[in-house]
């Protein structure tokens, strides 16, 4: 029954080209996920990278606490699921168990920049051989749109209902730039997935980070700015046109921190 | 293969502990330093090397339990100590690792609290290492060793049940124990087998379906089963409660008390019968499961129990429970860290005689 399913989604009807598939490495299920929202492109990259690289038996990931709390129910390789602000301590503990498996973390702005900062500072600045996916959405949409630590200034979040107000709540935490200083990170890139273009250049970092993992040299810390449709209230291609005017100055795309050229 | 009989040392116990876990085969330490535990993770930092194991300084106690939980999680035995703060910002780690029944190893070298407290020795964290901890409904396994030799045996049995149980395990000591030296018998290396861990996270093969540790179960009835299931547990762990008695048959007045209370008492019931009052005392040696039913038994035979603790009266409650009212039940007890003397205790217990004696008048 199952390979039956399987078929029907991966092949072609007779006479046409398969130009696009679920990969098997992603579970055949519908994702909680709101209408365009980053993650679900996201989790799909990180499996294609999995299934093309052929490492699902050894790779073992870290879920958060967040809307992508759910990633295990997704992506089909072991996982452990994180207290808030801790998947980098978990997965530092598996990694050092297990120094040749593949392991990441996948972790929101309220996860891996407020509660886990700590954690995420001294895991990278260890050099830990993992990979960490950050998805950076300037909010906190799991609990209702609160603000993030990398809300940008005037934006209006649930706890900032005024705007964030600088002589209040500070100022947007670009931690992605703060990572890329620590000797222990070895790969830091900043990428988004809201057009084709952009979807396929984070595939490609996302292939580097988890190619650069076999070379056991340090953390692999991928940022991708993202949307969040329903936390911005915005439709899906409003809050991509509004991720490119507002997110992508404040947190602009590319690599900071490259093997052999940093 | 014969093994050549291991020599008396004369150890710290916080290092008899460590060298223990080192013979228990652990594949990972992670913790933090705090007074009066540092020299568990010295003492690792120095031979883990020889033993293959990995020994990691974390930034805090809560980096070190998520550490445990993810190297536990993917099947090592793994071990974390602290003392009483430390131990309080590990709970919520506890609390995960509970629900997602990995099984490691947590010490608590135990010190006077509230708050910063002292370094000193104390027994005020019975309630938080037996009642849960963190949140939600969960119990961890609990030993209270009262030698250096405990120190060093009870991390094979924390790691026999915790593996057996699938459950965190727990050694609840004190400053007192940790620091102070006596003569031990190691367990030999290698004696302790590693269980088949099929539910870790180490890779999906194909043809296994993945591996999930997760304490999220956000539909009620689910969340309701999971709590079903940890409570079997906790009940099926009832047969595994242990203690020990000193001459308990007899006894008008039981002494109960654990750990380095444990054996201040030994020394007030012996002083108590050179003065021809029939004292005895029982240990619970596990704090949870608490052997109720061997205290109840043992207060059967008395007219008085008297509860000794290194705090305000924690383990008291339990005592009261299991003798659910059929005897008095006393309290003595020091906090602050001061260490209660035999002579307190003996003249707690002659109060005690005296007064049911004018009682009974």
């Amino acid at each position: 029954m199952f390979e039956d399913r399987k078929m029907e989604t991966m092949t072609a009807p007779a006479g046409m080209e398969l130009v696009y598939r679920r990969p098997s490495t992603l579970v055949d299920t519908p994702m909680h996920y709101c209408p365009g929202c980053s993650h679900g492109v996201v989790h799909r990259l990180i499996m294609e990278v999995v299934e093309e690289t052929g490492i699902q038996e050894k790779t073992i990931g870290v879920a958060p606490v967040g809307c992508s709390v759910f990633a295990y129910n997704y992506l089909d390789v072991d996982m452990q699921e994180a207290p808030h602000g801790r998947a980098t301590a978990v997965a530092t503990g598996i990694k050092r168990v297990h120094p040749d498996k593949i392991v990441f973390t996948y972790q929101g702005d309220g996860d891996l920049a407020a509660i886990g900062t700590g954690e995420t500072i001294h895991t990278v600045n260890r050099g830990e051989s993992i990979v960490v996916v950050f998805i950076n959405n300037a909010i906190y949409g799991m609990t209702g749109g609160q603000m993030a630590p990398t809300t940008l200034l005037g934006m209006v979040t649930s706890t900032t209902p005024f705007g964030r107000e600088q002589p209040v709540m500070g100022y947007p935490l670009k931690i992605t730039e703060l990572i890329a200083h620590l000797p222990g990170a070895y790969f830091v890139t900043r990428q988004a997935v809201h057009t084709t273009a952009h979807v396929r250049k984070a595939k490609k970092a996302l292939q580097a980070a988890f190619e650069y993992q076999g070379h056991n040299k340090g953390t692999c810390f991928l940022e991708f700015v993202s949307n969040c449709p329903s936390g911005w209230k915005m439709t899906p291609l409003e809050a991509n046109d509004w991720l490119e005017k507002n997110m992508l100055p404040m947190y602009p795309l590319g690599d900071l921190k490259v093997p052999g050229r940093n | 293969m014969s093994h050549k009989p291991e020599q008396p040392r004369l150890m710290k116990g916080n290092e008899a502990l460590a060298e223990s876990a080192l013979r228990a085969g652990i594949h990972a330490y992670f913790g933090y330093p705090i007074t009066p535990q540092s020299e568990i993770l010295e003492y690792l930092t120095e031979h883990g090397r020889q033993y293959g194991c990995v020994v990691l300084q974390a930034e805090s106690e809560i980096a070190a339990i998520n550490m445990i939980y993810g190297a536990g999680g993917a099947g090592g035995r793994v071990m974390t100590s602290s003392s009483s703060p430390g131990i309080s910002l590990m709970q919520e780690g506890l609390s995960y690792m509970a629900c997602a029944e990995i099984p490691c190893l947590v010490v608590n070298v135990n010190r006077g609290g509230p708050g910063l407290g002292t370094i000193q020795p104390a027994q005020g964290d019975y309630f938080q290492a037996t009642k849960g901890g963190g949140h939600g409904d969960y119990r961890l396994i609990v030993l209270a060793p009262s030698s250096v030799q405990e120190m060093a045996d009870f991390v094979f049995e924390g790691f026999r049940l915790a593996e057996k149980y699938r459950n965190p395990a727990f050694i609840l000591t004190d400053g007192a124990l940790g620091q102070m030296m006596e003569k031990v018998i190691l367990p030999p290396a290698g004696s302790l087998p590693h269980p088949e861990k099929p539910w870790a996270t180490v890779g999906k093969p194909k043809h296994r379906e993945r591996n999930i540790l997760t304490s999220l179960h956000i539909e009620s009835e689910k969340m309701e089963k999971v709590n079903h299931r940890l409570q079997e547990k906790y009940t099926a762990l009832q047969r595994e409660a242990r203690h020990e008695a000193f001459q308990t048959d007899d006894a008008e007045v039981l002494l109960v008390a654990y750990g380095l209370s444990a054996r201040i008492c030994q020394k007030a019931m012996e002083l108590a019968r050179e003065k021809g009052i029939r004292a005895g005392v029982l240990r619970p040696i596990t704090l949870y499961p608490f052997p109720s039913k061997a205290v109840a038994g043992a207060a059967e035979q008395a007219s008085n129990v008297l509860v000794v603790e290194l705090n305000s009266g924690q383990m008291i409650e339990d005592v009261k429970l299991a003798v659910n009212g059929r005897r008095p039940v006393h309290f003595k007890g020091r906090m602050g860290g001061i260490i209660i003397s035999p002579e307190e205790v003996l003249a707690e217990i002659e109060h005690i005689v005296e007064h049911t004696q004018v009682e009974h008048v």
